[in-house]
Order: C-alpha cells, then structure tokens, then sequence
C-alpha cells in the first residue's frame, strides 16, 4: 500500500476556504498560527492541559493542539478571529473588554471560544461535575456562578483573572438571554 | 469636561483613579494581539532546543551527522560549533547574569534538562522531530538534588539584602518568654508558567541584531545580549509588544541566545520557542524552602524574641537565593530579632525571582507562625498583629514612609465579618465540610528604579509617549496613559503610549513591584515638561516637539527610609477531612498600595495574585525524582495551577494609601496579592480541622494523613 | 514526532483492513491522548488510521434492555444521553467529572478505554519505564509514586489506568465489542484489563489489529440509584487520585444489591466484588460499608508514600454508601 507523509487539505476556517499542503504531523493549532497567519489561536502546553488553543469545531469547543490538521479536513472551524461580526464584538468578547476579563491576554481567544462552547452546550441542556440533579426530567441547572467555573476550568489563567473571566461569561450568558438569543453563542455556530 | 487653554493648563478631571478598560483590550479579545512567536519573518527558520538527560556531567559525542540528513535541518548547534560568548558583565539590575543563559559555550552538564543542542529546520515539525532525534552520549557522574533541612554544606547568601541581620540575645529573650513558639515550615519547589511559553525570533541586518521576544523588560533582555554577543548596545534592538505573562521568569534566556546564534550562522531569521515541558528547567523557578521560626512572647503577646532563618537552594552555576527571612524584617520587632536566608547548591537548574521572591514563602512561614502564637497566647489573631505592629523598621530603624497595617486589619475584619469570630478550632459544620477562617498580613518592598522616556506634541493634537516598559498583563500600557493623560492635562485618548522596544532607552524592567512605578515617574517627568514647552506657545512642526526625561538623579535623591505596601489577607475554607479535599470559599484582601491609578486592572492585579496564594496554598508543587535528579510531570496536568473551579468570587479593595514621595503617589501592586494569601488559607484550615498544616501544599494525602479532629 | 501515513476509514471492515496486523499503526479517533504520546515520544506509529466517520456514533438500546453505546461517541454526547443520565446516572458522572468540556467533545469511549496511564515515568521517554520498555525497570517504586496504585500492581508497574468513564463501566458490568479481520469478537471489562503481573506493556485483552465497535452496558437496575465521587488535587481538570462508582439497591433495611468499582488505584478500574459480598445482605449502615470497605482494601499494598489512598477510599465507600442510603431513604 502506497503511504505519504503529507497531504494538500482544505479546511473551512471562519466561512473561508483555505487550501494547503500539510505535513500529517502538523496540528490544527499550527497550521493556523505557522500556515495561515491566524495567530489567535494561541498555544500554551501543545498537550492539552490549558485551553490556550480552544476553537470550535463544527459549533464544539476542542483544544486545537491535539487536532490533526489533515483530520479537521471537510470541518467547519470557528477561531477567535471569526466569532465577531465585522467590528461588532461577540457578547462574550464585549464582556471580556468591558469587565477586564484577562490580563496579559494569552489565554484570552481559548478562554473566549471556551466560553461560546460552554454557553451552547449549558443551552442544550448538558450538564455538569457539579450539577446536583443530572436526570434529563431535571432541565439544564441554572447557570449559577459555580456552573460557570466548572465548564471553563479547561481554560488556565495564570495570571489569575477567574474572577473577572467568570463576570464576563456571567454577564454574556445574561446579555444572551436579553437579546433573545439562547446562548451568546448562537448567531456564531449558527 | 475638557478644556485645555492656550497656555495648556487644563480643569480636567484627572484620568488617574477612574477606571478604564485596556487601551489594547479590543486586540486582545479579538486575537488581533500579536505575541512574540507570532510575528511573521521572509525566509523563518525554527530551532528547537534538545536538553540533556542527566543531571551531572559531560557530554562526550553528539550523533549531528545523523539529524543532519533529516528532512528539511539546516543545522546543529552545539558547544562545539556555537559562537562564543561573554559573561563577564553586570546587567542592568546589578547582577551579574546567570550562565544559564550562555548556551553551547562547554561540555559541562550542571542539571537535567539543560540545553545542550539546537536544531533548525525549514518547519517546526522537522525541528522537532531531529532535535528529539539526537543521540547525545553523555559522561555522567553522581548528581546531588534532594532538598532539606538536612542538606550539607548550606551557606548564608547576601543577594538583595544582606544574609544575616541580628540584634540582641534569642536565646536569652526565648528563655524569658512566657509563650515560646519553634516551628518549622516548608514550601516546594514552584514554576512560573505563564500561559504565553517563552519565544523570541532573532534576525542579524548588517552587523545589528534584531530579536522580538517576550519579555519583562525590552532594554534589560537588549542590554544583556549586547555583553553575550559583544555588540555596541545600539546595535541591538528588542522588541516585546504584547507579554504572556511573565511572573520573574521573562528576562534573558537560553531561547534568545540560541535564536541569535543560529541566525548569525545561517544567515536568516531563526524563531526559538520553548515547549511547555522544556519551561520547567528552563525558565527558572521559585526555590523550595524550609523555615524555622522561633518565637517568645510576653503573656500578652509581645514579641520578645523573633528569629527567622530560611534556607533554599541553588544551582552549582550561579548563585540566587530566596530571601524568605527578609519579610521578618519588615513586619515584627523584638527585643531580640535575628534573621537569615542561607543557600545550598545543588545539581538543579538556577531559581530566580517569582512572584514576590521571598515574601511569597517568608509570609507563609512568618503569618503561620504568628497564628499558631495568637492561638498559643488565647490572642486574636489580628490583636496578636496589631500588638506587635512595628513602629520603625524591626532592623533598620528607619521611619516607615506609610505602614496601614492596622487600618488594612480593622477595613478588613470590618468586610469579612470578622468580629465575633470563635476561636476554637473544628467546631464549625456544613454537611461533610469543615469550616473555618483564617487571616495573614501581607507586605512588598515599594520601589523605583531610573528610567528614561520621551514624550511627543503632534501637530494634530496627539502625543506619543515612548518607554521602554512591558506590559506581561498588569495593565501598565494603560496606566501610562492615563498618567500621561494627566500630565499633560488631555484626554487619554489623545496619548498613544509605545512600550516593549528597547530603542525607547533604558528603562526598569516588569519586576519587583517597580515597573509601573518607576515608568509613571519618567512619564510624568517627561509629559510635564512637554506641557511647559507647549505653554511657551510656539507651533509644533511637522516632525513633533520631543522632550525627553530621566528620572536617575530624581530617585537617587529619595530620603532612606522604609518603603513597603500593606495589606490583611482573610480566607474562609471548606475541609472534607475524609477525603481531603481544601475549598477556599471566601477570600478578602484590604491593601494598602499607593495610589491606585486604574481600578479596574488594579483590582484584577490583586485578585490574580491572591489565586496565586491559594493555588500556592493547595496545588503547586513541582516533584524531583531523587534518581535522575529531574522532575517528574513537568507539565502543566502534574504541575497544577489554580484553575476556575479553584477560585470563588474573591474580593480585593484597598485603602487611601498614595506614596509622599512619588510624583504619582504610586507604590506597587504587581506582587502583594500573593504575599499572605497562603498563610490565610493554611490558617483557615487550621481553624477549620484542628490541623496545622506547615508544609505546602495542603494537598489531599496530607490533609488525609493530618487525620480527622477529634470533635 | 515521526512522519507517519493518514488514512479516513469509512467503514468497519475498512478500518481492519487498513490497520491489519501493522504494529506500527494506530486508530485515530479523538486524538487527545494519542496525539499528545505522539507528542513526547511515547508513541510513533507509521501511519494512523482516523476512524472518526465511522458509523458507530450512536447511543442504542440493546434488544436485552441494555444500551450499545458506539466507540465513537464522544465523551461529551455519552454524558449529555437521556437515557445514560436516567439508567447510569454514575456514568454520567464519571464522564462529566473527567477532563474539559473541550477534551469531552473530542474524546470518544473506545479511546478512552485505551487511554494509557498518566504516570510521569510512562511520559518521559528518557526514563525507564517496563510499560514503554519491558525489562527496563519502574522508577516510580522507588520514586515518585504518590498517585500510584495500591492495589493489583506488582514490582513491575505500579501505575494506575487514568479513566473515570472505564470506573462506573466496571460497576456496571459493560461488555466491550470488537471487530477483526477475523470477525466479531467481546469482552467482558472484567477481562479487558489483564493483571500487571509481569507485563505491565500489555495493557488489553484484544486482539492484535482489533478495533472497538462499542461498549454495552447491560440491563441494571441497581444503577439507577448510582453515583461517581472523584477526589483531585484541584477541583476540576486534573486526574483522580482516587474515585469511586457506587450503586446501591436496599430493601427493608438491608442491601439487596450494590455495585462498587474503585478508580485511580489500580492498572484497571478495581471492580470491589469482595466489598459486594460483605455488603449483600447486610443491615444498610455506615458500619456495614465500612467493614465492605476494609474487606476490600485488605488485599491493599500501599507504597511509601501512597497510603493515604487506602484511607482516602475507605473513607470514600462509606461516604457514597451512606449518601446513596440517605437518598433512598428520602
């Protein structure tokens, strides 16, 4: 049987096309910041112990340093740089900016795309390590502050900004519910 | 709300004191920031490092001519072939620099883990792939890590302060307390890990080496690669927009050293990046200690006898060394006070600052010590503090140029609900936890260091502000602005501040507490004299009015005296004492810091560095493998850090505080969040279980093995 | 990492026949802990072949009142299930409790059982290791061992299996499904781990070249009353050092049936059968779990520094037990 090392993929990446060769070693995660100039998605451990490199994958946050490239092949890849609109910040964005969610910002577009995931996924009715009452007749728990700590502890801050991140998500999940989205995720993934 | 008149003075509300959010925010949010690793260069080459894997040494054969041949290497760097470097030099915080960084200059393995080759390559992948490749044949020899109170040959080490101060008899006043207290406290080893991995690019143009980095301090890092290499200083220029956090661990490094090595020999921009697993003996970390203290006091608590002695260990190629002894010498007199911070050199890699050096650790110690001598004395604990507040410095006996110790207790008791408060330990329930509360003092040196900046009139109406300084997430390019802001008595958005390029001047580094401090002062020197030239009226040319400041004979003229922030620490935990699980549930830190230029990033300063002090209390711990002398899990899934679940809603406030001797009124808020924080925490789960808990982390399997409380 | 060859199977027979007797190939599914041996050096396959488009996504009900669930379903879509939180509420749990939700979203439960063991020594390829190299040696007797196994280990390897999923699977009983060339074959997960003994680098029962098709859980109704509890040196993120699935059935105060599996303690989830014994029959009382639980933990061999851990899940069975006790009671 006949092998190669590398292959010429197209990966959808925030509604554009892009086609390339790519080493098979080559992750996700670096073929957007070494391939495609789309450095926001950042990289903290490549190990998939911090969340620095989150971005969703067909609507689902993944850690992109643990993604094949050429196995993200025919998916549909939000990054950081894709969540907002033109000039019009996602809420989750806008609630980082305004209640200085972040420090040195490294962790900031994992933490973000982290959040979109989570809001969806809280959305859908996915529970949590610390929802008391799991059984689907139970509906999604309330997005309680604690709830909130739970699903985004996939994403380390060193700096220690938990506080003001959790604020943020808060305040994006409730702007969500405001605007009568379901999620401050849904005009994204949609 | 803004009027600036012909002759520039201005009825402005200040910008200093309101909260702003970052000038770089949008950037940031949007992934638009761009960190050193990310910046594109024609033509990039990628190193990557191989480490040794033993821990003593020589290397006696590397296998190049293999890895050579793999796809895509175009070349090996080794002791063998590397340029030479110096290291005979001071650098610009008055050390001199650590042989660490001197990479490839001799066969001598002095710790696992230490760069013996870089290999570069077309792509990152190939890198990879041929440095893990590399056969390097190694002649070891006996290596010596293991760290305790117990290590031979252990020697007092001056560094900042001095090793020893003393005055008076311990002994005697020991024997004449009424209370007496002997302890020993222990703290692990601890690393950095800032989320952004150490990465710098380096590029040679025409004799002048250009490297973009991340970095605390863009001259410090310049100014360091000038001596390696054995430039002219201005032929060295380093760029460090945006900083990943940086914690002590962001100055000179073997990543730049190599980086510029490996583009001088090839001819073409070379990007070096550390991996998560290669930090860990690479960018330096906080030394373990051990700690005894020896406490007399009075019936009625006051102090008669303080002794602190520390020690910490060192690598066998440079000597750092923890002061975790000098906290004493800020927070508590006594009759007679001795202390010490000693060093033991060890086969390890050389520690360096982290995120309150000394303080860090001395305030575990120290503010356990002080709790386990209030419950001893039938004492508050904050009582047992407030007696024993010192009134001029415990060793020096200089005046204090601010100390609200006792205001920062009384604010936050006040806050916390403190008042009240049963002192007897393991009495109070919530289902399976046990509850309980504890409190800490906290304090960190309040400094300046020369710096030079230059402010710019534009024709349009804008300014342009230019230093040297790093912004690693404290929010200091936009506190600049706000200061220059004032200064100039325009609005912030009319000031653009340029920071992280070594072209700016000399500058302090991000360190110490002193970064924004010591910028502020040459920002506002400079940006006042602009406004007095504006004020002349002549018109602004198309080129701008540049006025420069240096603010060297401003600083040294500063009256000696003791200069320190303050602050009360209050934790309240949970303690499943059957499964040892610790939950820190409230947290509250009253500071008091100077003035506090943006609300919003200071509070957020504070909060990150008290997660600092519960994650210090309760999760880190690097572990050394007495067999190879390496860490085992140097990662971050075996190194744990504070993660959300970890951290409740702390709260942090601070007091009126501003400095009389700052033109801002600035002291420094970078590191005395952590200072104390895990003193509280240790403290609260003594109050909560019964169990004192001298030995960080309280970790599950040591809260387990302390036992459950007989109530 | 080595260059390697990558191929998307499309189908069963396919996958087998891409792997076939290949030792240097390896299925792709989530990635999340292959990549990064991939990473370090652990692993170095020639050539991975990705099963993620494989039909075998889908949580079924079993024609015996169980449920199939595909060895592809993420972690993610087998704790979201309906009916997983009804019926196997602990699997839920355990599921939930394991990783972040980005790594439950990539993850996949026929990977999970494969994941290998988070033992520092096992991750450094420049350390001895009898999993990586048999006949190399075990460093972590002698030296960093306080998250390892205390029971079921032997000189040879004391690491303990990482998953939580695989936990509440023992309890339950699941069967796990394989396909090779050769046909169809089953596992039950009590078999699936063989003991370390001298072989601590075979680490499965399969077959050479077999690929996961799912897991079945059998009809148990003792687990709709079930729970996982997971102790961790921080509160989310990280790895059990201890951690139990518990379920119990009592009727007219004495236990008609319990399931207990122990977790992070052993090379396998510990399925605690004599801790079921002492249990069945027994008055429902903390006296009768902890006499369970120190039947079960009397085969432990702690090491020098991870005896905590025998207290730690003696504490934790009676713990869950009583839990379980009071919310039946209610």
């Amino acid at each position: 049987m006949a092998s190669s090392t590398s292959s010429v993929i197209t990966l959808h990446i925030n509604g554009e096309k892009f086609t390339l060769p790519v080493d098979h070693r080559t992750t996700l995660l670096d073929a957007l910041r070494e391939r495609l100039t789309l450095t926001g998605t950042k990289k903290g451990c490549d190990q998939g112990q911090c969340g620095a490199c989150t971005v969703l994958l067909d609507g689902r946050r993944t850690v992109s340093c643990l993604q094949l490239a050429v196995a993200a092949e025919g998916r549909e890849i939000t990054t950081i740089e894709g969540v907002a609109e033109g000039d019009r910040l996602h809420p989750v964005q806008r609630a980082f900016l305004e209640l200085d969610g972040y420090q040195c910002g490294y962790c900031t577009p994992g933490q973000i795309c982290s959040a979109i995931g989570a809001l969806r996924e809280h959305a859908e009715g996915l529970p949590s390590a610390v929802t008391d009452d799991i059984r689907p007749e139970a509906g999604p728990p309330p997005l309680t502050e604690e709830e909130i700590r739970e699903r985004m502890s996939g994403n380390l801050c060193r700096c220690g900004a938990y506080v003001a991140i959790v604020e943020a998500v808060a305040r994006a999940a409730a702007d969500g519910g405001r605007t009568g989205a379901a999620t401050g995720s849904e005009e994204v993934v949609a | 709300m803004t009027t600036v008149t012909a002759t520039g003075t201005s009825t402005r509300t200040p910008s200093v004191g309101t909260a702003r959010t970052r000038v770089e925010g949008v950037e940031k949010v949007t992934g638009a920031a761009r960190y050193a690793g990310e910046i594109p260069f024609a033509g990039l080459a990628h190193g990557w490092l191989t480490l040794s894997t033993v821990a003593r040494g020589r290397i006696s054969a590397l296998d190049t001519d293999a890895v050579l041949a793999m796809p895509g290497v175009l070349a090996v760097l080794d002791h063998r072939n590397a340029p030479r470097l110096n290291t005979d030099f001071v650098s610009l915080l008055g050390q001199r620099p650590d042989p660490t960084c001197a990479v490839f200059q001799h066969d001598r393995v002095p710790h696992l883990g230490w760069p013996v080759a870089l290999v570069v390559a077309e792509t990152s992948e190939q890198a990879r792939e041929a440095a893990e490749s590399l056969v390097v044949h190694y002649e070891p020899e006996p290596h010596a890590t293991d760290f305790g109170a117990d290590t031979p040959d252990s020697y007092p080490l001056d560094g900042f302060m001095p090793a020893l101060t003393e005055k008076g008899d311990i002994e005697d006043e020991l024997a004449a307390s009424a209370v007496v207290l002997d302890a020993t406290y222990t703290t692990p080893e601890e690393h950095h890990n800032p989320m952004e991995p150490h990465a710098a690019a380096a590029l040679w143009d025409d004799g002048r080496l250009e490297v973009v980095d991340s970095n605390q301090g863009a001259t410090w890092v310049g100014g360091d690669l000038a001596n390696l290499f054995s430039l002219d200083p201005a032929a060295v220029r380093v760029r460090s927009e945006h900083v990943g956090g940086g914690f002590g661990s962001k100055g000179v490094r073997a990543h730049q050293v190599a980086a510029a090595m490996a583009a001088s020999v090839l001819g073409r921009p070379v990007r070096v990046v550390m991996t998560r697993r290669q930090m860990f003996t690479l960018a330096g970390h906080r030394s373990p200690t051990v700690q005894r203290i020896r406490l007399g006091a009075d019936a009625g608590g006051r102090l008669r006898a303080l002794e602190h002695r520390s020690l910490s260990h060192t690598s066998t190629v440079y000597e750092f060394v923890e002061p975790s002894a000098g906290v004493a010498r800020v927070m508590y007199d006594a009759d007679a006070h001795r202390t010490e911070n000693r060093v033991v050199r060890l086969d390890v890699p050389s520690p360096t600052f982290m995120r309150a050096p000394g303080e860090a650790p001395g305030s575990f110690a120290l503010e356990s010590a002080l709790d386990e001598l209030a419950a001893a004395c039938g004492l508050d604990p904050i009582e047992l503090r407030l007696r024993n507040d010192a009134e001029r410095g415990p060793v020096s006996g200089l005046p204090f140029a601010g100390r609200r110790l006792a205001d920062c207790f009384r604010e936050g008791a006040r806050r916390f609900g403190w008042a009240g408060r049963d002192p007897r330990p393991a009495v109070r329930r919530d289902g399976r936890w046990l509850l309980g509360t504890g409190t800490a003092a906290a304090s960190f040196q309040a400094g300046a260091a020369p710096s030079t900046a230059t402010a710019t009139a534009h024709p349009d109406g804008g300014f342009t502000v230019r230093i040297a300084a790093a912004d690693i997430g404290t929010g200091a390019r936009t506190a600049l602005t706000l200061v220059a802001a004032d200064a100039l008595g325009v609005a912030p958005e009319r000031v653009r501040v340029r920071i992280g390029d070594s072209a700016f001047g000399p500058a302090m580094i991000a360190g110490g507490s002193m970064g924004t401090r010591s910028w502020s002062w040459a920002v506002k020197a400079a940006a006042e004299e602009l406004r007095e030239r504006l004020a002349l009226g002549t018109g602004i040319p198309a080129e701008g009015i540049t006025v420069r400041s240096d603010t060297t004979a401003a600083i040294g003229a500063l009256a000696a005296a003791e200069r320190h922030s303050f602050g009360a620490q209050f934790a309240e935990v949970a303690v499943d004492v059957t499964t040892g699980e610790v939950r820190v549930r409230r947290m509250l830190g009253i500071f008091a810091a100077g003035r506090i230029i943006n609300p919003l990033t200071a509070r957020n300063q504070f909060l990150g560095g008290m997660t600092w002090g519960i994650s210090m209390a309760l999760h880190e711990e690097a572990l050394r493998d007495r067999a190879s002398g390496g860490l085992v899990g140097a990662d971050l899934a075996g190194y744990h850090v504070a993660t959300h679940a970890d951290v409740p809603r702390i709260e942090a406030d601070w007091i009126d505080d501003p400095d009389p001797d700052d033109p801002v009124g600035i002291k420094g808020i970078g590191e005395i969040g952590i200072v104390g924080a895990a003193a509280a925490v240790a403290n609260a789960v003594w109050h909560a279980t019964g169990a004192r808990h001298r030995d960080l982390p309280i970790s599950p399997d040591r809260v387990l093995t302390a036992g459950a409380p007989d109530a | 990492m080595r260059e390697f060859d990558y191929r998307r199977a499309t189908d069963v027979a396919g996958a087998v026949a891409l792997l076939g007797a290949d030792p240097d190939t390896r299925y792709l599914g989530g990635g999340t802990n292959l990549v990064d041996l991939m990473k370090t050096g652990v692993e170095r396959p020639a050539r991975l072949v990705d099963i993620r488009e494989l039909p075998l996504d889908r949580i079924e009900p079993a024609p015996d009142g169980g449920l199939r669930i595909g060895a592809t379903v993420t972690n993610a879509d087998l704790a979201a299930h309906p009916e997983v939180r009804r019926r196997y509420p602990a699997l839920a749990q355990a599921v939930l409790a394991g990783a972040s939700g980005q790594l439950r979203n990539m993850a996949t439960v026929g990977g999970n059982l494969l994941q290998r063991t988070r033992c520092g020594y096992f991750a450094d390829v420049t350390r001895p290791c009898n999993k990586r190299i048999p006949g190399s040696g075990c460093p972590a007797v002698e030296g960093e061992h306080h998250n390892h196994a205390i029971l079921g280990a032997s000189e040879h390897c004391v690491a303990v299996h990482p998953s939580d999923m695989a936990v509440p699977l023992a309890a339950f009983d699941a069967v796990v499904h394989y396909e090779t060339a050769d046909g169809p074959g089953e596992l039950p997960l009590a078999d699936f781990y063989p003991p370390v003994g001298e072989t601590p680098h075979l680490e499965t029962s399969l077959p050479a070249g077999a690929l996961i098709t799912g897991v079945v859980l059998p009809p148990a109704p003792v687990a709709a009353r079930s729970r996982y509890r997971k102790v961790r040196e921080r509160a989310s993120y990280a790895f059990a050092i201890g951690s139990l699935a518990a379920a119990l059935d009592i009727r007219d105060g004495a236990v008609h049936e319990a399931r207990l599996a122990l977790g992070a303690v052993a090379s396998r989830p510990w399925r605690a059968r004599t801790a079921e014994e002492v249990l069945t029959g027994a008055p429902a009382a903390p006296e009768t779990y902890a006499a369970a639980a120190e039947a079960e933990l009397a085969a432990a061999r702690p090491l020098p520094h991870n005896g905590y851990k025998v207290t730690l899940m003696r504490n934790l069975v009676v713990a869950v037990l009583t839990e379980l006790a009071e919310e039946a009671a209610r």
